[in-house]
């Protein structure tokens, strides 16, 4: 309905340059750069859920503003949305970005506040970036920028011709929005089948300030072109990987990785290569069956220009788990048992058209060990400077009921969505 | 391969030493450079003028149907040597979806060039595995090699004209599988050696592209193109490039080409 409405304003507005001018005008009065947009996001589950009421998986206005300024000594930047859910009948605010960026000395920048930070080489897989995420947005069609979900965090860079070092404090752990039942149906190993709104995840959060804290490191250099880079978290796993026996709560056990990356021009494209070692320390000797064990992670990837406008982009990860027989021997009974190398397999295929105002884009995830599939296709058009209307789909296919991407299958959906820029 | 200037290249040089001889005053053009002079003195007055350069421009497109969409960025460059590896800065301004992105590129002539792409929402770096160098860039009608300099050994140089103001070269690709045209045809201010005009034809013989300078102005002393505009003839639409705010040696380090101005832009060079 809002998105309809949206549409039928952005016709009548016809030329759009009408509105846009003295928006503008009025926006360079300020004292600070003010953009932002307005959007209009709708989208459908492709099938009945019986575990989710709801058939609308997506449908929500949206305001983005974001304020920045850019001083000598520093640069401050305020990015927030304020956004009507249809879905669940609220108008909220979120704040994406509130940061200070110093640069105390020729040598180092500090960027202190809430800030989204990324790194990492791999194409939708993370090994060493373990900062929050936000599978929800992420499943249910909303932009790719709600994937990665803002930490209130310091980050200290040192800059150094032989090694750039960056280190990320966050003082209070923030779990990854995960699949917990609500507005989306998983795979409960208590219950032995999918659940949703009736069966939510209960989980007891690392919360406290200091105690419950992360840090994250990195070591880059790039060397004629080729990136490459050490990393290293001490902190918790992101998503509910353990189990409280006592309260049947699901925890977030204590996790340490160590990991490495390296990319650069291979061939006539580029080829990347990670790997990260997750110690998942409460279970050090992997026989505690209410803590995940530790696992290995591997992750090599290339990409091309294949045609005229047409790049193609192929990933292939894996997941190893350590201690396999230890797992397999306390492995409560009746509860599906995971593989001991999970294989995923990535496509992406990207064509520009139209002076590249068309993006049709497909990126696919396949695991032939759990024989299931996730796939996004998405088309998106630049209608003006201002107007952009985009399509897609979030489709979940598996064998089994149980595997990582085979239990959302009910949770399959297709969405549209219409923005203005400013 | 040049028998064209090959045959003509010994007058002016006769006309030279009389000239000498007479101890008049010999002016830059007494002796016709031969084509490789020639073009590499263009390459050199259209992409490496000066150490390092800024400029902001502002690029008006318009497609056959009169709608124009815009594009605001702000280029640093550095050259690491003329004639060879340059780095380029591109911040974006304008439209608003790419405000604040920053495409980087290390380009290089002996190899493919090395892109960075930085979304500035997901905070993240991406690497761009791109070799063709005939797409648009930003979506407008010049090209990535338009931008970045198109390699003088990727193509047969020939004078076929020399007027009083401008040398005519014609130019034919080396690897005609590679790029859209059969060959383009080049003037070149006999002056300054900044190419003016650029016309460009395709398999069928017809002009289907013209890249021309619309104006020229002196900036600390280098003569730079501020105006220019690229028409695609097949299409019917064109764009208009504006360079404004253009400043040459400025004190620009090589370490802006990496990536911590990725993620922090360098307000010093961007205001």
């Amino acid at each position: 309905m809002v998105c309809l409405a949206l549409v039928g304003a952005a016709r009548g507005e016809e030329p759009a340059a009408e509105s846009g001018p003295s928006l503008k005008k009025i926006l360079e009065k300020l004292p600070f750069g003010l953009h932002g947009f307005v959007e209009a996001r709708a989208g459908s589950r492709l099938q009945k859920d019986p575990a989710i009421s709801e058939t609308a998986s997506i449908a929500e206005t949206r305001l983005q503003l974001e304020a920045s300024k850019l001083l000598d000594l520093a640069e401050v930047r305020v990015k927030g949305d304020i956004v009507y859910d249809a879905v669940e009948e609220e108008a909220k605010g979120e704040l994406r970005s509130a940061f200070v960026l110093l640069t105390p000395f020729e040598i180092a920048d500090v960027k202190i506040g809430r800030q989204v930070l990324t790194w990492g080489t791999g194409d939708l897989l993370f090994i060493n970036d373990l900062f929050p995420k936000d599978w929800k947005s992420f499943f249910i069609g909303r932009d790719d920028e709600y994937l990665k979900a803002p930490s209130d965090a310091v980050r200290i860079s040192y800059f150094h011709p032989v090694v750039n070092v960056d280190f990320v404090y966050t003082p209070r752990f923030r779990a990854d929005t995960y699949i917990d039942g609500d507005r989306l149906s998983y795979w409960s190993d208590a219950l032995g089948r999918r659940v949703g709104e009736g069966n939510k995840v209960r989980a007891s959060e690392p919360d406290d300030w200091i105690g419950d804290d992360e840090i994250a490191l990195r070591l880059h250099r790039n060397l004629r072109g080729t990136e490459l880079a050490l990393y290293g978290y001490h902190g918790y796993w992101r998503t509910p990987a353990g189990m409280n026996p006592r309260n049947g709560r699901a925890t977030f056990p204590d996790l340490s990785v160590l990991g490495a990356s390296a990319r650069g021009a291979v061939g006539k494209g580029i080829g990347n290569i990670e790997a990260g070692y997750y110690h998942s320390r409460d279970d050090s000797d992997g026989d505690n069956p209410f803590v995940r064990n530790s696992e290995l992670r591997i992750l090599v990837g290339y990409e091309q220009e294949i045609a005229r406008n047409l790049t193609a982009g192929v990933q292939y990860y894996v997941e190893w788990m350590m201690d396999y027989g230890g797992y397999r021997r306390m492995l409560p009974a009746g509860v599906r048992a995971r593989d001991e190398f999970r294989h995923l397999v990535t496509l992406r295929l990207t064509k520009l058209l139209m002076s590249q105002n068309l993006k049709l884009s497909f990126f696919a995830y396949y695991s032939p060990s759990d024989d299931d599939a996730y796939l996004r296709p998405k088309i998106h058009y630049k209608i003006d400077d201002h107007w952009a209307a985009e399509i897609g789909g979030n489709i979940f296919l598996g064998a089994r009921d149980h595997t990582f991407f085979g239990m959302f299958e009910r949770d399959t959906n297709a969405y549209a969505a219409v923005r203005y820029s400013f | 391969m040049n028998l064209t200037s090959e045959s003509r290249s010994w007058l002016p040089a006769v006309l030279a030493l009389i000239a000498a001889a007479t101890a008049l005053p010999a002016r830059g053009g007494a002796a016709a450079p031969s084509v490789d002079e020639i073009v590499q003195k263009a390459e050199l007055a259209a992409y490496y003028q000066g150490d390092n350069g800024r400029a902001r421009v502002k690029m008006t497109i318009t497609d056959a149907q009169d709608r124009t969409r815009n594009r605001e960025f702000i280029i640093l460059r550095r050259d690491v040597k003329d004639g060879e590896d340059q780095k380029f800065y591109v911040y974006f301004e304008e439209p608003a979806d790419v405000r604040k992105m920053v495409y980087m590129v290390w380009k290089h002539t002996t190899r493919d060039d090395d892109r960075w792409l930085y979304l500035p929402a997901l905070d993240l770096v991406k690497r761009i595995a791109a070799s063709d160098k005939r797409t648009s860039f930003a979506g407008s009608h010049f090209l990535y090699e338009d931008v970045s300099g198109r390699s003088i050994a990727d193509d047969t140089h020939e004078l076929t004209e020399t007027t009083d103001t401008h040398y005519v070269l014609k130019n034919t690709p080396k690897d005609p599988k590679s790029v859209e045209f059969a060959s383009y045809t080049i003037w070149i201010d006999k002056k300054t050696f900044m190419p003016t005009k650029a016309e460009y034809v395709d398999d069928a013989g017809k002009k289907h592209r013209v890249v021309e300078a619309l104006e020229i102005k002196e900036i600390q002393g280098f003569p730079t193109v501020v105006k220019s505009r690229v028409q695609d003839l097949k299409s019917g639409g064109n764009t208009v490039s504006e360079f404004s705010e253009i400043r040459y040696n400025i004190d620009l380090p090589d370490s802006v080409f990496t990536e911590r101005y990725l993620r922090r832009a360098p307000r010093r060079y961007l205001r």
